[in-house]
Parts: structure tokens; C-alpha cells; sequence
């Protein structure tokens, strides 16, 4: 998922050995070149099909799925107004992956900034910020989703900000945890005793040892999260027509559930491959970025023990 | 003991109170239920009357105070909707969902437990793969799409089960079979990692070469230390459940809490969301404790 942009030799041969690596796990590699197609659909998609996937064509209405002889658009078969579902998808993977990302990045840099000074400070901060941890955590999300977006105007940004703030507690609760360990490991007294400041002890020195932890949890929540975002865009208080997105198409596939079921069977089954994706890579990630699992990869997988 | 109740009591006191107090400004900020539950063309005397009826006419301070006197007399206040005790409405409810999460965890638990270990006896045998395989599409798949699939599949098609609402025992088994799944495939995988770690531990090692054949070492000596991690994680999907399911609860037409929840923020019901929060609280907060005294109970060295 990483861009690598300036490509120097050095970074090449560490590219070709985390590619390596992805290799050795067969179902993390096929996990991550689905999660690239996906985000290409997700990148270009729009500007390249949102014509084809808005188009109304009677003719195509409800039609079957595997049947070329309307065209290869419609393999996957229309929707309700005759759009084909093939072009939807690749055009909603746009929305369901942006909100998800936006959802993530947020409540990453949110969390783990108040995890760093909950660990690190010795102060009121340190007694305080756990306890809005806690707080957090004890609301029912779904439920302050509904109101809030009952409340507000249910656009992706509010959805973004809804999903963001419950999930923070996720990475301020990891973050604390690790701060807390790694404070007290002899290079960071070393770094102190050497007179660096707080602000380069934290992020040169612990933020690095921290952030292997932070990335696994994020490609998990990256999951969690698309999931969140589809079963409210499901509920009604997601996403609104004519934006779309996974899973407000397979809400609105439901009412034709029983004569047409491919209408929701298609969008929900690209979350469920992409979700079932960042967990293989999740797994991969986390024996990846652990120096001392890390050989079971290196091996090459030729012995998994 | 005492003590560590009393702070845990208080610690979930402030807590609900952060909660009611944002959940009681932000739902009355959703509207006027005068316009939902009046029709068109009611006078403005007739609104008038609801709203001094309900109480909606003073300010909102003034309402909160009002609210908060009537609780510590254990009066939740009247449900709009129904013209009954709100608290009458959602325990009703919470009896429903109560039944469910029960009856669902205690399947999901043991089949995690069993299959979770067995898997980690022979990592990255046969068993271990099909099981983690299916472990993680079960922790993938959103509940709503296997909710529709399964109606598609199993009511539609086959016909075999009901479509939705309850009545029969029947009704119960598609809406426990898709709330089983995705905590199935999060606590075996808990389950999976924590009984390899507690299989390659010195102790299980030493039960093996003593000749304590495999069966009794899986599920006697190590699982008992597995089991730490795993009733954590069970204890967060049982809160998520008692907080009601809501998604499948809508599919399934089930009367439980987290449908009652939906349908009063939707129908501004504001007496019957309170009441159902403070409820569902009070629960997860009894849950937790009986989490707590099963740390102890696992593991002696834990002492509150």
C-alpha cells in the first residue's frame, strides 16, 4: 500500500526484499495486488466509467448476471434503472475506500498523538486523556452515529468525523501501551542523559519503535471501519443517492431481493473480499514488521513453523 | 473487592453521566417531535398542548433539571410513542435481546474455544488452515449482506425458515446463525494465537514428556492460561450485542433494544433513548464485573 516515490539503489534493494517477503505468503501477496486493483478502480474509476455507471437503460433492467449478449458492462447485470453493476462498483470503490481512508488517517493521527503525550508526560495529561479513552469507548458507536448524523447533514465528511472520533481510542489505548514500555528502555535514558528534548525523544526515538504496532492496527481498522461506513450508508444515515458506495448499493438492492438478487450480492461481496484482503495483509504485516519473526518470511516460506 | 467495586462503580457512574448528559442535548437538537406525531393541519393550540403536555415548551436546562429530578425517584419519563413508562417499553425489549446475545455467545464461545485450540495444536495443519480460513472470512463478511444472503438463500429459495419477526422457534435460528458469525471468526483467532503461545510454553512442554496425552493438555493445562485474552475479547463482542444488534435486529423485524434505540432517535422519542441507554449501561457494567471475577477465578494471581 505504501508509495515508495524516489527510488534510490539502496531503496531498491529493500523494496525487492519486502517484496520477497510478500511472496512468501502466498494469500498476503494475492491479498495485496486485490487491495492495488481496488484502489486503481478507486483512483481512476470515476473518471473513467461514471458515464457508463449513471447511465439509465431500460432494456437493462434487473438483467441477470453472465449474460454477454447485452454487452461485457453487464456481466455482473443492471441494477433497478438498468445501470450495469460492474461499472457501480468500480465507480463506489471511490467513496467506500476515501471515507475509510479519511476515517483511519484521522483517528490514527488523532489517537496516537494523545497516546504519545499520555504515555510520555508525567503530568494532569497523563491522568486525564486515558479516562477520554474510556469515555469513548463506553458509547455505543452505532448509536452516536445515528444521532449525529440524524443531527448533522449525513455527508462523508460528518460520517469521516463520526467513524474517526470512535475509533481513536483504538490507537491512543495501543500507543499509550507501547510508550509506556518503551520509556523506559535504556536507549531512550541514553538519548536523555545525551540532553534531547522531549519533541526528538518522542518522535525520533520512540515514535519509530511505535509505529510498526500503529500501521498493523490501522490496516485492521482500515477493515473495521469500510464495514462501519456500509452498515450505516445500509441503515439509511450513510452515504445519500446519487452518491454511492458498497454499501449503500446493497441497501438498495434489498427491495429486489427476491427476484433480482445479484443487486446486492455483487456490492457486498467486493467489502467482503476487500475486508477479508486487509486482514490477510494485516497478518502479514504484523510478522513483517517484527524483527524477530520477521526470518519465517525471509525464509522464503519454504518452512512455516 | 469492595473497594475495587466502588471505583469501578463510580468510574461507570461519571461515565453515563458524560453520556446521558450529551445524548439529552444532542437528540433534542434533532427537532420538534411535535411536527412528527401531530398531523399537518393541528392547530397552533393543539401544538401547544403537546408541547406543554411533554414538556417541550420550557428550556432546555430547565427540561434537563427536570429530567434528572424525576431519575433519582427512578422515573424515566413516558414514552411518546407508545404513551407508557419508557422503562416498561425497553425492558421489554432488552428481554428480547438479552435472550439472543445470550443464547449467541454461548454457542460462538464454546465453538471458538474448541475449534481455536484444536487449530493450534497442529499449526499450519489442515485443520489450522480451513479453520483460519474461515475464521477470517467470518471476521470480514458485514452482517447485513449475510443477513440478506441468508434470507435469499434459506427463506426465499428453500423456504425453509421465516423471513423475519418471532413467534416460533424458528425465527430465532437465522438471526442467532448471522450474529454468530463474525464473533466466531474474531474469537477463534484470539483464541488460535493465544493457545500457540500457551502450547509452546515451557510447562505444556514438560506435561507432553511426562506422557499427558494431547487431549488433556490442550484443554486442561493450556487453555486455562489461553483463556485470559479470549474472555477479553468476548466480553467486548457480548457488550456490542447487549448494546442490541442493531443492523440485524432492523433486518429481522426482532423487537430487541437496538431496533427500540433506531426507531426512538428516529421518531425524536427521547424518554425511550435515555432509558434504553442508561439499561444497556447498567448491564455492560454487570458484565464486566462477572469478567473481572472470572480474571480472578482463571488466574489466582489476580486479586481486586
Amino acid at each position: 500500500m505504501a508509495d515508495i516515490a524516489p527510488v534510490t539503489p539502496a531503496e531498491k534493494g529493500r523494496l525487492r526484499s519486502v517484496l520477497a517477503m510478500l511472496w512468501a505468503d502466498k494469500p498476503a501477496f494475492v491479498a495485496a495486488i486485490f487491495l492495488c486493483v481496488v484502489l486503481v478502480c478507486a483512483l481512476i474509476g470515476p473518471a473513467l466509467l461514471d458515464a457508463v455507471a449513471t447511465k439509465q437503460n431500460l432494456r437493462g433492467r434487473n438483467a441477470p448476471p453472465f449474460d454477454l449478449s447485452k454487452g461485457w458492462l453487464l456481466i455482473l447485470g443492471g441494477d433497478a434503472l438498468g445501470r450495469p453493476l460492474l461499472a457501480r462498483i468500480i465507480v463506489a470503490a471511490q467513496n467506500t475506500i476515501a471515507i475509510a481512508a479519511g476515517a483511519v488517517v484521522a483517528s490514527m493521527i488523532v489517537g496516537s498523538a494523545l497516546g504519545l503525550v499520555a504515555g510520555y508526560s508525567r503530568g494532569r495529561w497523563a491522568q486525564i486523556i486515558p479516562r477520554l479513552a474510556d469515555v469513548i469507548m463506553s458509547f455505543p458507536s452505532l448509536l452516536l452515529a445515528v444521532i449525529v448524523l440524524y443531527m448533522l447533514e449525513p455527508s462523508a465528511a460528518n460520517i469521516i468525523l463520526v467513524l474517526a472520533i470512535t475509533r481513536i481510542p483504538v490507537y491512543l489505548r495501543t500507543t499509550r501501551a507501547e510508550v509506556l514500555e518503551v520509556r523506559e528502555r535504556m536507549f531512550v535514558q541514553a538519548a536523555r542523559v545525551m540532553g534531547a528534548s522531549d519533541a526528538r525523544i518522542v518522535f525520533r526515538h520512540i515514535l519509530p519503535v511505535v509505529l510498526p504496532t500503529l500501521l498493523t492496527i490501522a490496516t485492521l481498522d482500515f477493515a473495521f471501519v469500510m464495514l462501519a461506513e456500509s452498515s450505516l450508508s445500509f441503515l439509511g444515515i450513510g452515504i445519500q443517492a446519487p452518491e454511492v458506495t458498497w454499501g449503500l448499493m446493497v441497501a438498495q438492492g434489498r427491495p429486489y431481493l427476491t427476484s433480482a438478487w445479484w443487486l446486492s450480492f455483487w456490492p457486498g461481496l467486493a467489502i467482503i473480499l476487500t475486508t477479508l484482503s486487509l486482514n490477510l495483509l494485516s497478518n502479514w504485516l504484523r510478522v513483517a514488521l517484527d524483527p524477530q519473526q520477521r526470518w519465517r518470511l525471509e525464509m522464503g516460506g519454504r518452512k512455516n513453523g | 473487592m469492595r473497594k475495587f467495586l466502588t471505583r469501578r462503580a463510580v468510574a461507570s457512574a461519571v461515565s453515563l453521566l458524560v453520556l446521558i448528559v450529551m445524548v439529552f442535548f444532542l437528540s433534542r437538537l434533532t427537532g420538534d417531535p411535535t411536527q412528527l406525531y401531530l398531523p399537518v393541519d393541528a392547530s397552533l393550540e393543539a401544538r401547544e398542548n403537546f408541547r406543554n403536555l411533554h414538556g417541550l415548551n420550557d428550556p432546555l436546562i430547565v427540561q434537563f433539571g427536570r429530567y434528572v429530578g424525576d431519575l433519582l425517584t427512578l422515573d424515566f419519563g413516558d414514552s411518546i410513542r407508545k404513551s407508557r413508562p419508557a422503562l416498561d417499553v425497553v425492558i421489554e425489549a432488552f428481554k428480547w435481546t438479552l435472550t439472543l446475545a445470550l443464547i449467541t455467545m454461548v454457542l460462538v464461545s464454546f465453538a471458538a474455544i474448541v475449534f481455536g485450540a484444536l487449530a493450534a495444536f497442529n499449526v499450519g495443519g489442515v485443520f489450522d488452515r480451513i479453520a483460519t480460513f474461515f475464521s477470517l472470512i467470518g471476521a470480514s463478511a458485514p452482517d447485513f449482506w449475510i443477513a440478506i444472503v441468508a434470507i435469499v438463500l434459506f427463506s426465499v429459495n428453500l423456504g425453509w425458515l421465516p423471513t423475519s419477526g418471532t413467534g416460533t422457534l424458528w425465527h430465532w435460528i437465522l438471526p442467532i446463525a448471522v450474529l454468530f458469525i463474525r464473533p466466531f471468526g474474531l474469537i477463534l483467532q484470539v483464541v488460535r494465537g493465544s493457545m500457540i503461545t500457551a502450547l509452546s510454553s515451557p510447562y505444556v512442554k514438560t506435561a507432553r514428556a511426562k506422557g499427558v496425552r494431547p487431549r488433556p493438555v490442550i484443554f486442561v493445562h493450556a487453555l486455562r492460561n489461553g483463556m485470559l485474552p479470549v474472555i477479553t475479547v468476548i466480553g467486548d463482542q457480548a457488550a456490542g450485542m447487549l448494546n442490541g444488534a442493531v443492523v440485524v435486529e432492523s433486518i429481522f423485524g426482532f423487537p430487541g433494544v437496538g431496533k427500540l434505540m433506531i426507531d426512538s432517535i428516529l421518531q425524536r422519542d427521547f424518554a425511550v433513548v435515555l432509558a434504553a441507554i442508561m439499561v444497556t449501561a447498567f448491564a455492560i457494567f454487570l458484565m464486566n464485573i462477572l469478567i473481572d471475577i472470572a480474571y480472578a477465578v482463571l488466574d489466582p494471581r489476580i486479586r481486586y
